[in-house]
C-alpha cells in the first residue's frame, strides 16, 4: 500500500497505521504522541496530539476525510495522502490539543522528577504557546502510593491510559484503573489496594509525565545529572536488558531501554528494576546512545566537549527532530 | 391532526397490559414477520420505509441493519438504546411508560430480522421505575409465548433482557453503552471497528433507539412503501417530539414529519403557542446538542421558505442559519429568557457528563463552563466571547465520540446568533436577567 505523508511516499503492508508509516519515513513527518505506545495493545486514540489531516482517503475513494484523524489508530489505505507538518490548520488544531493538556497541568517542572525526560515538556516546547489563557484554579489531587515502590502524583496525570494498559496487559488481576469521569477522572487502585506484581514497575516507564515515579529514585537526582548505561543480566522473569542510570559510581535507578520514540523496547520485571542496583549485578554494555533529550545528552557526558563531539550534529544524524534548544 | 402510528392508542385505558395491547392489534407484526416473512424480507421493508434513526443522528435504519456482519457460528445482538439523557428529550420515556409492549413488539420483530437470539434494552438509571414497567411487559410476553423458545410455534427463539445503567449521559453513545452493558466503565470505544462488526462482547451488534425499534412494528404491518408515503422526501413516517419550555402545552407529540415549525409551535393541536402571551425568542429544535436558532430562523429558512419539521428542512442552511432535528427535543424559549443563562446550563451539563477519555473534551468542556460562569457572575470581558469561540472550535471534530461536538455546537450557535447578549453583559459587568431572578425567587417585580 502506498501512502504519502507531507509529500513523502512510502510503501507499507496492509494494516499499518498512519503513525507507523510516518515513523518509517522518519521523524521529520512523524506526529508527536502522548498516549500511543508501540508495545501496549489498544493504546492510543485518547490524547489527540497525533492528529493528522487526510487530504485524500485512498486511490479508490479520493475524498478527503472531513475531520482530522488520530494517526495512531487509523490504518492507511492505498493511495492515501496525509498532511502533518505541512498543514497550518492541522498544526493550529494540535496547538489546541496541547493547550488543553496544559490548562490543568501544574507545570511544576522545577520540582518534578520527570523533568528532562517528559513527553509533555517536549510537546509544549514544540507546539505550545508562551502564555496561558487559562485563568482558573488548576485541579489538584492527593498523592497516593501505588504499592511501596511507585508514587502516583495524579495532579500531573494527562490520562493517557498507558499505565492502565500495563496493568491490564502485564499484571494479573488488575486492580489499577480509572475512577470518576470527565476532568475529575483519576487513576487509582481498587480501594488503594497495592499493585503488587512482578511487572508493575513498567507503569513508571510508560508514564509520559511525572505522574508515576519510582519511589526508590524520587528526588535523588535530576535526570540530566545522571548518565545512562546499557546493561543486561540473566533474568528468569524478563529479558534482563535494561538501562542503568549512574551518578558517579552509584546506580540510582534502573529502567527499560527506550527506542528512538522513547518507548520501552522490552518490559522489565520489578526484580531487575528495584532490587539490582549494584554494578556487580550487571554486565555493562556501554553508554546509551544519546537520545533526543538533549538535557541529558548535552550536560552529562562531560568528556564530550573534550572529545569535540558535536552533539547537535550527532542528534541530527541519529534522526532526532525534537532537538531541545533550551539553554 | 396527522396520522399516528406509535401513540394511536394513547387514550386506551390499560394499554400497558398485554391483553389490552393485544386486543388493539398489538403483536401483529410479530405474527406477520415470523409466520409469513424471511428475516431479509423484514429488513427490506425497513429499507423501503426510509425509516431513519430516531436517537439523534438520523442514520437510515435499513442501511444500518444491512451492514450487520453475519459470520457463521457467532451470535448477533440487537441492543435498544433507552438511555435517553439528552436534555430536552423525554419521548422514549413516554413511550415506554405508557406503551411498553410497543417496544417489546418492535424488539421481537427487529431481532428476528437481524437474526439475534438475545437482545437487550439498556435503560438509564434514573428510569428505574420504567425498567420495572418493561420487565412486567416482558414477563407477560414470555407468558403469552411471544418471547422465549419457539415463539408462536415457529423455530425462532429470543430472550430479551432489561439492563439498567448507572445514570450517565455518555452511556447513550452506542459504544459506551456496549461497554457499560458488558459491565465495564462506560467509555466510548475508538472506532473502527464499528458495532456492526464488533459490538457487544466483540460480536456483530445493532444499536437502535427506542422509537426506531418501536416504528418497525407499524412498518411491517403496513408495508415499507406505505410508511414511506407519510412525511416528505427523505423524512418519512412519524416522529415523537418532546416539546418543552415556554409553551402552553408542553408534552410528547407524534407528528407526521413535514409539519411546518410554525404550525407545531402555534397550533392548538400541538404546543398551543407561547404561554402568558409572550413572544418567542429562540428554539433549540433537537435536544441540547443542536444549534439554537432565533425566531426568524426557526420559522423560516434563510431563503425565506417556511421551515418544516423534517431532517432536511431543519438542517437547511447548515450551521450558519440552520440546525438539526436531532432527537426531537424541542425547547422553546420566550422573550424573557437569557440565552447566556441557558448556555451556561448546557456547558455545565457537558462538563459534568464528559467521560474524560480524550483531552479536548475532558479539558475543554470544563474550561467553557468556567468562562460561562464569569458571564453569570458578571465578571466576563468581551475577550471572553472570542475565547469561548476559540475553545469550542478546538474541541469540535477532534474527539473520540460526538459528545465533544455536542458540547461545542451550542456554544458556537449561541455566540453566532446572540452575540449582543454576551457583549451587553461584558460591558455592563453584570448579569442582567432580572426577570429570571424574580421568577427563581418567587418575587413580583417592583
Ligand atoms: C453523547 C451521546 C449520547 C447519546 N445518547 C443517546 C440516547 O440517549 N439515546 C439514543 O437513542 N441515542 C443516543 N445517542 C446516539 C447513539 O450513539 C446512536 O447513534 C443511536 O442509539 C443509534 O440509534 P438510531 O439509529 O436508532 O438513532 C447518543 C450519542 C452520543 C454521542
Ligand atoms: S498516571 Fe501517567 S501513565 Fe497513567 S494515565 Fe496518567 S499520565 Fe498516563
Ligand atoms: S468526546 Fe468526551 S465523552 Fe466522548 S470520548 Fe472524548 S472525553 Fe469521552
Ligand atoms: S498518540 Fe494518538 S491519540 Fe494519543
Amino acid at each position: 500500500m502506498k501512502v504519502t505523508i507531507d509529500g513523502k511516499e512510502i510503501e507499507v503492508p496492509k494494516g499499518t497505521t498512519i503513525l507507523e508509516a510516518a515513523r518509517m519515513i522518519g521523524p521529520e513527518v512523524a506526529p508527536p504522541t502522548m498516549c500511543y505506545y508501540s508495545n501496549l495493545k489498544t493504546s492510543g486514540g485518547y490524547c489527540r496530539t497525533c492528529i493528522v489531516k487526510v487530504t485524500k482517503g485512498s486511490a479508490q475513494n479520493p475524498n478527503p476525510m472531513p475531520k482530522p484523524v488520530v494517526s495512531c489508530r487509523t490504518e492507511v489505505m492505498d493511495g492515501m495522502e496525509v498532511q502533518n507538518y505541512t498543514s497550518p490548520d492541522l498544526l493550529e488544531a494540535r496547538r489546541g490539543v496541547v493547550e488543553f493538556l496544559l490548562i490543568n497541568h501544574p507545570l511544576d517542572c522545577p520540582i518534578c522528577d520527570q523533568a528532562g525526560e517528559c513527553f509533555l515538556q517536549d510537546l509544549s516546547y514544540n507546539n505550545g504557546t508562551e502564555k496561558t489563557r487559562y485563568e482558573f484554579k488548576r485541579r489538584e489531587f492527593e498523592m497516593i502510593d501505588i504499592g511501596d515502590k511507585i508514587k502516583l502524583h495524579m495532579t500531573r496525570c494527562i490520562l493517557c491510559y498507558r499505565c492502565v494498559k500495563v496493568a491490564e496487559q502485564l499484571t494479573n488481576g488488575r486492580v489499577h484503573g480509572v475512577i470518576n469521569r470527565g476532568d475529575v477522572a483519576e487513576i487509582s487502585t481498587y480501594i488503594t489496594q497495592a499493585v503488587d506484581n512482578d511487572f508493575s514497575g513498567n507503569m513508571i516507564d510508560v508514564c509520559p509525565v511525572g505522574a508515576l515515579t519510582d519511589k526508590t529514585f524520587r528526588f535523588k537526582q535530576r535526570v540530566w545529572f545522571t548518565k545512562p548505561m546499557d546493561a543486561h543480566r540473566n533474568c528468569d522473569k524478563c529479558c534482563g536488558k535494561v538501562r542503568l542510570w549512574y551518578k558517579g559510581e552509584e546506580v540510582l535507578r534502573v529502567t527499560a531501554r527506550k527506542n528512538k520514540w522513547d518507548e520501552s523496547e522490552e518490559f522489565i520485571c520489578n526484580a531487575c528494576r528495584f532490587d539490582h542496583k549494584k554494578t556487580a549485578d550487571w554486565v555493562i554494555e556501554g553508554p546509551t546512545p544519546i537520545s533526543h533529550h538533549s538535557v541529558i545528552s548535552q550536560n552529562h557526558y562531560e568528556h564530550l566537549n573534550a572529545l569535540k563531539v558535536d552533539t547537535l550534529k550527532r542528534q541530527k544524524a541519529l534522526g532526532f527532530m525534537n532537538i531541545d534548544k533550551r539553554p | 391532526m396527522g396520522k399516528k402510528l406509535l401513540l394511536h392508542n394513547d387514550h386506551v385505558p390499560n394499554i400497558h397490559t398485554y391483553e389490552v395491547y393485544r386486543a388493539h392489534g398489538g403483536y401483529a407484526s410479530v405474527e406477520k414477520a415470523l409466520k409469513t416473512m424471511t428475516p431479509d424480507q423484514v429488513t427490506d421493508e425497513v429499507k423501503k420505509s426510509g425509516l431513519r434513526g430516531r436517537g439523534g443522528a438520523g442514520f437510515p435504519t435499513g442501511l444500518k441493519w444491512s451492514f450487520l456482519a453475519k459470520p457463521e457460528g457467532v451470535p448477533r445482538y440487537l441492543v435498544c438504546n433507552a438511555d435517553e439523557s439528552e436534555p430536552g428529550t423525554f419521548k422514549d420515556r413516554y413511550l415506554m411508560e405508557r406503551h411498553p409492549h410497543a417496544l417489546v413488539e418492535g424488539m421481537i420483530t427487529s431481532s428476528y430480522a437481524l437474526g439475534a437470539h438475545t437482545s437487550y434494552i439498556y435503560i438509564r438509571g434514573e428510569y428505574f421505575y420504567v425498567a420495572r414497567i418493561l420487565e412486567q411487559a416482558i414477563r407477560e410476553a414470555y407468558a403469552a409465548g411471544m418471547l422465549g423458545k419457539n415463539i408462536l410455534g415457529t423455530n425462532y427463539s429470543l430472550d430479551l433482557y432489561v439492563q439498567v445503567g448507572g445514570g450517565a449521559y455518555i452511556c447513550g453513545e452506542e459504544t459506551a453503552l456496549l461497554e457499560s452493558l458488558e459491565g465495564k466503565r462506560g467509555n466510548p470505544r475508538i472506532k473502527p471497528p464499528f458495532p456492526a462488526v464488533a459490538g457487544l462482547y466483540g460480536c456483530p451488534t445493532v444499536v437502535n433507539n427506542v422509537e426506531t425499534i418501536a416504528a418497525v412494528a407499524p412498518i411491517v404491518n403496513m408495508g415499507g412503501e406505505e410508511y414511506a408515503k407519510i412525511g416528505i422526501g427523505k423524512s418519512t413516517g412519524t416522529k415523537l417530539i418532546s416539546a418543552s419550555g415556554h409553551i402552553n402545552k408542553p408534552g410528547v407529540y407524534e407528528i407526521e414529519l413535514g409539519v411546518p415549525v410554525e404550525e407545531f409551535i402555534y397550533s392548538e393541536a400541538y404546543c398551543g403557542g407561547i404561554r402568558n402571551g409572550k413572544k418567542m425568542k429562540a428554539v433549540v429544535a433537537g435536544g441540547s446538542s443542536v444549534p439554537i436558532l432565533p425566531t426568524e430562523l426557526i420559522l423560516k429558512t434563510a431563503k425565506g421558505e417556511p421551515r418544516l419539521m423534517t431532517y432536511e428542512s431543519l438542517a437547511d442552511g447548515g450551521f450558519q442559519t440552520g440546525t438539526m432535528l436531532g432527537s426531537g427535543g424541542f425547547i422553546v424559549m420566550d422573550e424573557d429568557t437569557s440565552v447566556v443563562k441557558n448556555l451556561f446550563t448546557f456547558t455545565r451539563f457537558y462538563h459534568h457528563e464528559s467521560c474524560g477519555q480524550c483531552s479536548p473534551c475532558r479539558e475543554g468542556t470544563g474550561w467553557m463552563e468556567k468562562v460561562m460562569q464569569k458571564f453569570i457572575d458578571g465578571t466576563a470581558n468581551e475577550s471572553d466571547i472570542d475565547l469561548l469561540w476559540d475553545i469550542q472550535g478546538k474541541i469540535e471534530g477532534k474527539t473520540i465520540c460526538p459528545l465533544g461536538d455536542a458540547a461545542a455546537w451550542p456554544v458556537a450557535a449561541a455566540i453566532r446568533h446572540f452575540k449582543q447578549e454576551f457583549i451587553d453583559i461584558a460591558k455592563q459587568k453584570k448579569f442582567n436577567d432580572v426577570k429570571h431572578y424574580y421568577r427563581l425567587n418567587n418575587l413580583t417585580e417592583a
